[in-house]
Parts: C-alpha cells; sequence; structure tokens
C-alpha cells in the first residue's frame, strides 16, 4: 500500500517535472511551475527557507522520501533499475548489503558547498541531482519530444489543423549537451547495476537529507520476532542499506521506498515509529566506487574544451536569395535576462538546470561555454530575441536566479544596450536604405539620422540611444548585415531599471 | 480540322449575333454539364471543339486559350536549385496541342530565365507552323540597342525557331517608359524591320499603367501600326481596376475603336479569381453548380469579342483541363451574367486583399524575403476571414493562432516580413504597382499586434 502511494506521487511530480522541460508551449508552467520550486537545490539557492525547512520537516518525519518521489534524477533512477530488474527475476534480487562510504559522501558535500562559495558553480551543479535531470531532460528527451511534435505537426499542416505547430530542435550548446549525455550514461550505468548507489555516495542532496533522515520519526523497521532471516528483503534494496544479519538499516541511505516491506512473505518489515536505539553506520570498506564521479570530471574536461555547435542550416528555395546565417557576436559582457538583476545573482543562484533554456520560445536562452558558468544560460539573438511579451524564464526559475518579472517591469528593465558598428550597416555597404532596427525597437531607442547631414535626401544610418536601450536584441536580430551584424547587444552587469 | 474550320467560320459571320451564340453556348453548356461528372474521373476536359479567333492582321487562327509559360512546373536539381519540370512541360503541352491550344506566350524573364528554353525544347517536337509562340523583349535592366538586340536574337536561339509570331514590347506603362527603353534606343527601326523581313510576324507590347499611358501608347499606333496588345483584363479589372492600373473596360474600348485586337493576361488575377472567399464561391456555384469557379473568369475574359486569345499560365493538368473544357467551345456570358459577374467584383471590394498575382517579377529580393509568399498568405487569411480586427473580436484566438502557425509554416522566419529593410528595389517591378515594402511593413506590424496582444 505504501509502495503503491508512493509509486503513484513520485510518477505524478516525474511526469510533471519532466513535462516542464518538454512543454515549449508554456501552457503546464502556469500549473507545474511549483515542483520545479519545490526541488531542494534550487530552493537553497533561492533562499526559499520556508521550502527548505519544510523538505527538512518532512524528512525528520518521514526519512528521505523526497529522495523516492520529488527528485526526478532519483525517480529516474527507479526507473532505470526497476527495467534491470524486470528483465529476470534473479535480477530483482540482485542487491545486497554494503557499509555506507560516508567519508566520499561528506568529502564531495563539502568539496560541493566550496564550489558553490568560491563560485565554481558549474563544476559544483555538474552533480547537483534537479539540475542535472534538468540537463538532460532538457537536452535528450525534449528534442525527442519535439520531433514528435513536429511529425504531428506536419500531419496536422496537411489536415489544415493548427493544433501543432513545428518547432525548431537545435543542439543549443555542444558542451552542455555532452555533459548531459555523459550524466546520463552514468547514472543510467550505476543505477542499472547499482539501484541507488550515486544517491549515496554522490549527490549532496542525498548526503544532506540523509544526515537528518538518520533521525527521522518514521521508517521501515524489522521486527525480529517475526523475521525468518530469509534475506530477501536486502537482496531487493535498491539503496543497499538493509544489513541483514543485524537485522539493521541504515536510515541514512534508506530512501522510503517501502519495496522492503511488500517484499517480505512474513510481514517482518513495517513502516513505524522508531525506537532511538539504532547506530549510524560508519564505513570501513574502501573498495573504490568513485568511478562515475571520475568519469564526471573527466566529461567536465571534454566539454570544456568542446566548442560551440553551427546553427543548423536553413531550408533555401532555387528562386530566393541564399541567407546566411548571422555569427554570433562576442560580446564583452554576457547577457542575462531581465530579472536576474545582476551577473553576480544570477550565476550565485542559478543551478543551471535549463529549465529557462527549455521554456525560451525565442530560442534566445542557451547554455554557456565559457569556463566560469559553464552550462548556466545566456542570452544571444541569431535564432530570434528577447520578445517583449514574454516572461517565462522569470516566471519559471526555482532558483531565484531570474526574479519574477511583470511584462510591464520588463519593458523597463535594461539588461544591456545595443552597440552599432557602421561599418557593417547596409546603408553603407550597400547603398540601400533600410531602418529595420529602428522599425523594431520596441523602446524606441534606435533613432535613424542622416548619414549626411547637409545633404537633406541623405540615406539615413542608425544611431542608440543607450538610456532608453533596454538590450532586448531586436535590432541585432533582424539586422541584414552578415556574417556579423552591424548592431549588437552588450551586456550590462547589472540590470537597472530605467 | 475541317470541322474546326466550319466553326470558325461560323463564329466569325455570326460573332456579334449574341444570341445566337448565347443560344449554341446554352446548349453546349447543358452538355458539358452532364459530362463533366464523368471528366474529373477518366481526366478528359471536353466534349466540343476548342473556339479559334482570327487575327485581322495576320489571318492567323488563334486559340481563345493560350498557354502562359510564366508558371511552369518545377523541381528541385541535385544541387538544390530549382529547375523547370521538363517532362511536366511536354506532357503538359502534348495534352494541350491535342486539344487545340496553338498559342504559347513566354518572356526571356521568365521562370529564372528558364522558360523560353523549355518551352522551345518541348514545342520543337510538332510543325513549327502548327502553333504560334510569343515572346517579348524584357530589356529592363539594360534598354541600349545592342543589349536588345542580343536579347531578341537568344529568344530565337531559345526558341530553335528563326521566326516569332507575336513579340511584344515587355510590360509598359506610357509614353515615358517607352521612349527610354524603345522610342529613343533606335530598336523601333530594327524591329520594324525584322517585321517587314517577316522575323516578327506580329508586333505589340504588353501593358500595365493608367489611363494616360495607354493613351500615349495608343497615340503611337500612327506611328508602329501595333498588330496586337496585351493587357490585363477580367472581371474585377473591368471596373475596379487596383493601384494605378486603368480599367479593362477603357483599355479594351480604346483598342475597339482602333480595330487592335488584345491578347489577355491575369484572366485570373494569379488565381485571385479561382481562390474566392467561400461565399462569393457559393454565389457562382449557385449560378453554374458543373462549371468551376475560375471557368467564370476564362469566359468572362473570352466573351468581348476584340480579344484574340486569353492567356493562363497553368501549372496543373487539371487547370489545363479545366480551362479547355471552358473553352471548348467558348460560351459567351449573357447580359444578365455580365452584370452578374459586375455585382461579384463589388462584393469582392469588401475584402482588403493585396492585389498581387504571383507573377515573382519583384523576385529574387536581395535580402531573402519570400516577397509573393508573404502577400498570398496574407490574401488567403482576409479570405478565410481570418484577420483579427480587435482583440475584443469573438473568434480572436482562432484567428490569430491560425494566422502566426499558418504564417510560419507558409513562410521560414529569415524571409519573413519581418525582415524586410525597405530598400524598395522590388516595387519598381511590380506590374500591379503595390507598394511592397509598406505592405510587408503593415503585415509585420499586424503580426507584432497579435504577437503582443495589443490589437
Amino acid at each position: 500500500m505504501l509502495r503503491k502511494i508512493r509509486i503513484i506521487l513520485a510518477s505524478v511530480f516525474f511526469i510533471g517535472v519532466t513535462l516542464l522541460f518538454l512543454d515549449f508551449t508554456g501552457t503546464l508552467h502556469t500549473w507545474l511551475g511549483w515542483m520545479a520550486k519545490i526541488q531542494f537545490l534550487p530552493a537553497v539557492m533561492a533562499m526559499n527557507f520556508v521550502i527548505v525547512a519544510v523538505l527538512i520537516l518532512l524528512t525528520l518525519l518521514f526519512g528521505r522520501v523526497y529522495c523516492s518521489v520529488i527528485c526526478p534524477l532519483g525517480i529516474m533512477q527507479d526507473i532505470i533499475s526497476w527495467i534491470h530488474g524486470k528483465t529476470k527475476k534473479k535480477n530483482r534480487f540482485r542487491f545486497s548489503w554494503s557499509p555506507a562510504r560516508n567519508w566520499l559522501r561528506y568529502t564531495v558535500l563539502i568539496l560541493f558547498i566550496a564550489g558553490l562559495i568560491l563560485g565554481a558553480h558549474s563544476i559544483a551543479v555538474l552533480i547537483a541531482p534537479y539540475s542535472a535531470y534538468g540537463r538532460i531532460a532538457g537536452n535528450l528527451f525534449a528534442p525527442l519530444y519535439q520531433w514528435g511534435n513536429n511529425a504531428l505537426a506536419w500531419i496536422a499542416e496537411r489536415a489544415g489543423s493548427y493544433a501543432f505547430y513545428s518547432v525548431d530542435v537545435w543542439i543549443k550548446s555542444i558542451s552542455t549537451f555532452i555533459i548531459a549525455a555523459v550524466t546520463f550514461v552514468i547514472i543510467g550505468i550505476l543505477s542499472w547495476k547499482h539501484g541507488r548507489t550515486w544517491c549515496n555516495t554522490i549527490c549532496p542532496v542525498g548526503t544532506v537529507l540523509g544526515f537528518f533522515s538518520r533521525f527521522s520519526l518514521f521508517a521501515p523497521v524489522i521486527d525480529t520476532e517475526k523475521c525468518r532471516n530469509c534475506g530477501l528483503c536486502g537482496k531487493q534494496c535498491k539503496a543497499s542499506c538493509i544489513n541483514m544479519k543485524e537485522h539493521q538499516i541504515d536510515y541514512s541511505r534508506c530512501v522510503a521506498c517501502m519495496d522492503c516491506i511488500d517484499t517480505c512473505k512474513d510481514g517482518a518489515i513495517s513502516y513505524a515509529r522508531r525506537k532511538r536505539n539504532i547506530s549510524v553506520q560508519e564505513s570501513e570498506n574502501k573498495e573504490s566506487h568513485d568511478q562515475g564521479r571520475r568519469a564526471f570530471l573527466t566529461s567536465a574536461v571534454i566539454a570544456t574544451t568542446a566548442v560551440t555547435a553551427k546553427s543548423q542550416e536553413m531550408k533555401v528555395d532555387g528562386g530566393l536569395t541564399a541567407i546566411e546565417n548571422a555569427e554570433k557576436p562576442e560580446r564583452q559582457t554576457p547577457l542575462v535576462p531581465a530579472g536576474s538583476l545582476s551577473l553576480k545573482n544570477f550565476s550565485d543562484h542559478c543551478t543551471s538546470c535549463q529549465l529557462c533554456v527549455s521554456v525560451c520560445p525565442n530560442q534566445v536562452l542557451r547554455p554557456s561555454t565559457s569556463l566560469l558558468t559553464l552550462m548556466q544560460p545566456e542570452m544571444s539573438f541569431e535564432r530570434g530575441y528577447c520578445r517583449p511579451e514574454c516572461t517565462r524564464c522569470s516566471d519559471i526559475c526555482p532558483a531565484g536566479a531570474i526574479r519574477p518579472i511583470t511584462r510591464e517591469e520588463k519593458s523597463s528593465i535594461q539588461i544591456g544596450h545595443a552597440v552599432v558598428n557602421l561599418d557593417n550597416c547596409v546603408v553603407n555597404t550597400d547603398g540601400v536604405s533600410c531602418g529595420n532596427c529602428a522599425r523594431h525597437c520596441p523602446a524606441g531607442a534606435i533613432r535613424m539620422v542622416r548619414k549626411n547631414p547637409d545633404d537633406p535626401k541623405s540615406l539615413m544610418i542608425p544611431t542608440v540611444n543607450e538610456e532608453r536601450c533596454i538590450g532586448c536584441g531586436a535590432c541585432e536580430n533582424l539586422c541584414p548585415a552578415r556574417p556579423f551584424t552591424a548592431i549588437h547587444v552588450e551586456g550590462h552587469e547589472v540590470h537597472k531599471t530605467i | 480540322m475541317k470541322k474546326d474550320i466550319n466553326r470558325r467560320d461560323f463564329f466569325k459571320t455570326a460573332g456579334s449575333a449574341v444570341l445566337a451564340v448565347g443560344g449554341l453556348g446554352a446548349i453546349a453548356g447543358c452538355k458539358g454539364g452532364s459530362s463533366s461528372a464523368t471528366s474529373v474521373t477518366d481526366g478528359t476536359a471536353e466534349d466540343g471543339d476548342m473556339t479559334y479567333r482570327t487575327n485581322t492582321v495576320s489571318g492567323d487562327k488563334v486559340s481563345i486559350l493560350g498557354y502562359g509559360c510564366m508558371r511552369w512546373p518545377m523541381i528541385k536539381n541535385e544541387e538544390g536549385k530549382d529547375i523547370i519540370d521538363q517532362e511536366s512541360v511536354d506532357r503538359l503541352i502534348d495534352y494541350a496541342i491535342e486539344h487545340g491550344v496553338n498559342y504559347f506566350d513566354t518572356a526571356p524573364v521568365y521562370l529564372q530565365g528558364q522558360s523560353e528554353a523549355a518551352t522551345g525544347l518541348s514545342l520543337k517536337r510538332y510543325p513549327r507552323e502548327s502553333y504560334f509562340i510569343a515572346t517579348k523583349l524584357s530589356n529592363f535592366s539594360n534598354a541600349s540597342k545592342e543589349n536588345s538586340i542580343q536579347m531578341y536574337r537568344n529568344s530565337l536561339k531559345n526558341l530553335q525557331t528563326d521566326y516569332i509570331d507575336y513579340y511584344l514590347l515587355h510590360s509598359l506603362s506610357g509614353g515615358e517608359a517607352f521612349s527610354r527603353r524603345f522610342g529613343d534606343t533606335g530598336i523601333m527601326d530594327f524591329l520594324q524591320e525584322e517585321r517587314k523581313a517577316g522575323r516578327i510576324r506580329n508586333l505589340g507590347f504588353s501593358f500595365h499603367g493608367d489611363r494616360k499611358g495607354f493613351d500615349e501608347m495608343m497615340a503611337l499606333h500612327e506611328k508602329y501600326h501595333w498588330d496586337f496588345v496585351q493587357i490585363q483584363l477580367n472581371y474585377v479589372d473591368w471596373r475596379h481596376a487596383t493601384g494605378r492600373n486603368a480599367d479593362a473596360e477603357y483599355l479594351q474600348g480604346e483598342l475597339d475603336k482602333r480595330g487592335i485586337q488584345s491578347i489577355i493576361m491575369e484572366p485570373l488575377l494569379g488565381g485571385r479569381l479561382s481562390k474566392v472567399p467561400q461565399h462569393i464561391a457559393d454565389r457562382l456555384k449557385e449560378r453554374n453548380p458543373q462549371g468551376s469557379v475560375a471557368s467564370w473568369a476564362f469566359r468572362f475574359a473570352g466573351t468581348h469579342q476584340g480579344v484574340l486569345c486569353v492567356l493562363s499560365g497553368m501549372t496543373y493538368m487539371e487547370h489545363l483541363q479545366d480551362n479547355i473544357k471552358t473553352y471548348s467551345p467558348l460560351v459567351p456570358l449573357t447580359e444578365d451574367e455580365l452584370g452578374f459577374l459586375d455585382e461579384t467584383a463589388e462584393l469582392m471590394q469588401k475584402y482588403p486583399t493585396i492585389p498581387c498575382n504571383d507573377c515573382k517579377y519583384c523576385m529574387p529580393c536581395p535580402y531573402g524575403i519570400d516577397i509573393p509568399a508573404i502577400l498570398l498568405h496574407y490574401n488567403k487569411c482576409v479570405n478565410a476571414g481570418e484577420i483579427a480586427k480587435s482583440i475584443e473580436d469573438e473568434n480572436y484566438r482562432k484567428a490569430r493562432r491560425a494566422y502566426l502557425v499558418s504564417y510560419d509554416r507558409a513562410i521560414p522566419k529569415l524571409r519573413q516580413a519581418a525582415r524586410c529593410i525597405g530598400c524598395n528595389q522590388c516595387s519598381g517591378h511590380c506590374p500591379q504597382s503595390i507598394d511592397i515594402p509598406k505592405q510587408l511593413h503593415r503585415i509585420d506590424r499586424y503580426i507584432e499586434d497579435l504577437k503582443q496582444d495589443r490589437l
């Protein structure tokens, strides 16, 4: 019964959180956005102490149900492990007790916290469970979902329906994609073979919650009177935390999945109030299990040396002039969305979960490839610009990196300013009139002035009123100059309201 | 063939006897109607013979349906470039000739310059005297005499012939354009010499412009003796021409006065008179349930006796079949039907479509905009009643989604109206005198309004 409840709740959360990363229409976020906001690390980063307190209290009461029900990475591992268990009967009982590797857990946790404090975010968040899952869902699952959608859109187009529309599927950053893929493979193999090893050795959230769950009020308890020492519970425990010989359970690693309760044919295990006499298991066994971690660091090295993917080719018809794609300009200061307050606030809070990248309908946000902010989102305007009516990233960010703003607020938040390079401007290179940047500037910050002030019929060239520019990138996106546009946006370190 | 001549002779003598022709038409119409159900399935188009008109200058017996070679089907070659689908062209021309079409109208600039050669290649398979070729002097970018002569000779070469039946000064708007491109360059002497030598059998011009421009061109008749003139005529342009174009009623009237026969272009306005709003289509269908919507436009164009030939740029076999059916034989419109079409034209005024006929003269846009696709998409939505006026509209959400989704489907992002920089290199080419940047910017503003819900 308890196991079934756990499975149902876990399914709801897993599907919900996954849909956040898949749904590009933004409709579900209104309803399911809270599922991202109750994730542990984002709540800590957002300094949302109510949620953190509730989650800790939950753990103190019921054990690590968070890991079994709320954490999408944990549930993903359960699913993989469960599939392996289904292949053969003996695979279901492939686990066995192993002592906790506490030295490893706490070392990783300390390194993780140190990383966050010292600003090595990009390394630290590699092992953060929610953002790791976000990267997997956003980079690996979302394209499949989008291709599925595009197939439906293809059919809808032929059926004259507007129910589905096609979306661009593209790799937003090769390095982040590789990291997501490597994470998926490593965690996939670990959970396929060893169940919850990841959660009980590497995961910093698992370690923190494990610390509290040792004292949990309710937990699975073995009734030694009823137990006939068949050992099944220990063999099916994916957390490897049931010591059959001693009839003891390591509650710091138990994720309260309730599998053992259902497995025990003698009803010897029940979920009940604990008696306070259980000693915490100490680790002696130094058998190396840190291959995952090592592989991770390797992947980070691979990733940092990888280069950004070139954007995909456009469909070109013969009767039409071929259009070159715009090159990404080198920005002195990166651009982050309105609501971020400042670059510092943004990088201090961002867990690189990629949720904002997944929901950005204008293909503006993509993971950074620079070493310091690796995987943290940044803006660029080759495929679209930050549209005035959209506040989706600020609505959804669970970590407080992008604070919620309204449409009206957005129209006056200056995240950067446009810079004109007249050498590239088509007015100068092609001798035509243009003004597309000025025509599309939502802030009225671009004014066309006479190229030759003495000639009343002179062609007009763009100038930027830096005070009014909000840095939305409409001008950069719609500038016809190639390969580099004649106008581009430079970020501001601190955003301000104009 | 003997039978055709009899029929043609009959038309010639009974040409003015509208009642008699109308009566015959009614009989033929009934007959055509009863067989049309099968015509769709067995692929045959007609059950009568093609109507012919006689050129009063040269005596040519010209089929009333002329093949416009501006819209041949295109396919992609290995390099992804658009090329004419020669196999389909052969099939279309075979079918057309088999069913009596004998007038083929092309130009050096059509279909990225590929039309003449493809048309020539296909026609080459038939005896040269069995069809008439029309092509044009499209000396828009370089009007020097040498360049113009070069263009003329190229046409002969591309069409694999040593004479041209109908040669047109391409797209004139009046005396000024004529002087600049022809009158002042000395090319007219050359063309008249060629006409004398028989290498140009008929010399004329095609016209897009206002009354004043047409008067100027008519004044030149004394000097150059236009053998024919190509004008835009259809039941909308008859009295409700758009842009700076003169009403066709006026143009045809001026030609009739001088006894100059006309070749009709845009009888269907590039499909705008077949893709009409639903209730207009219902209205036409109610009146003639068996006839296609397009058949009204073709009957209208053919009804005027001063018309020698009606051009249609037929890309698809079903269009060719439908037009052949309409003209085999032509059933001229009655006074009553003419009045009905005039009312229809007035009803169509209520739909603020952009008068783009998809001729693609504006293309390629140097900045990659797909101009005709954007305008046609807009027109389609206008005709479907899917243009929202305000956010308060009852069907606003539906219209918004329909417009935005179908827009992205019809035109790739980088070719959409938002990318039009307004350099205005296109407008000069537009025969319908559409202010293209203005229209594109208007559409772009409408899309912005939809996206931002600020309509």
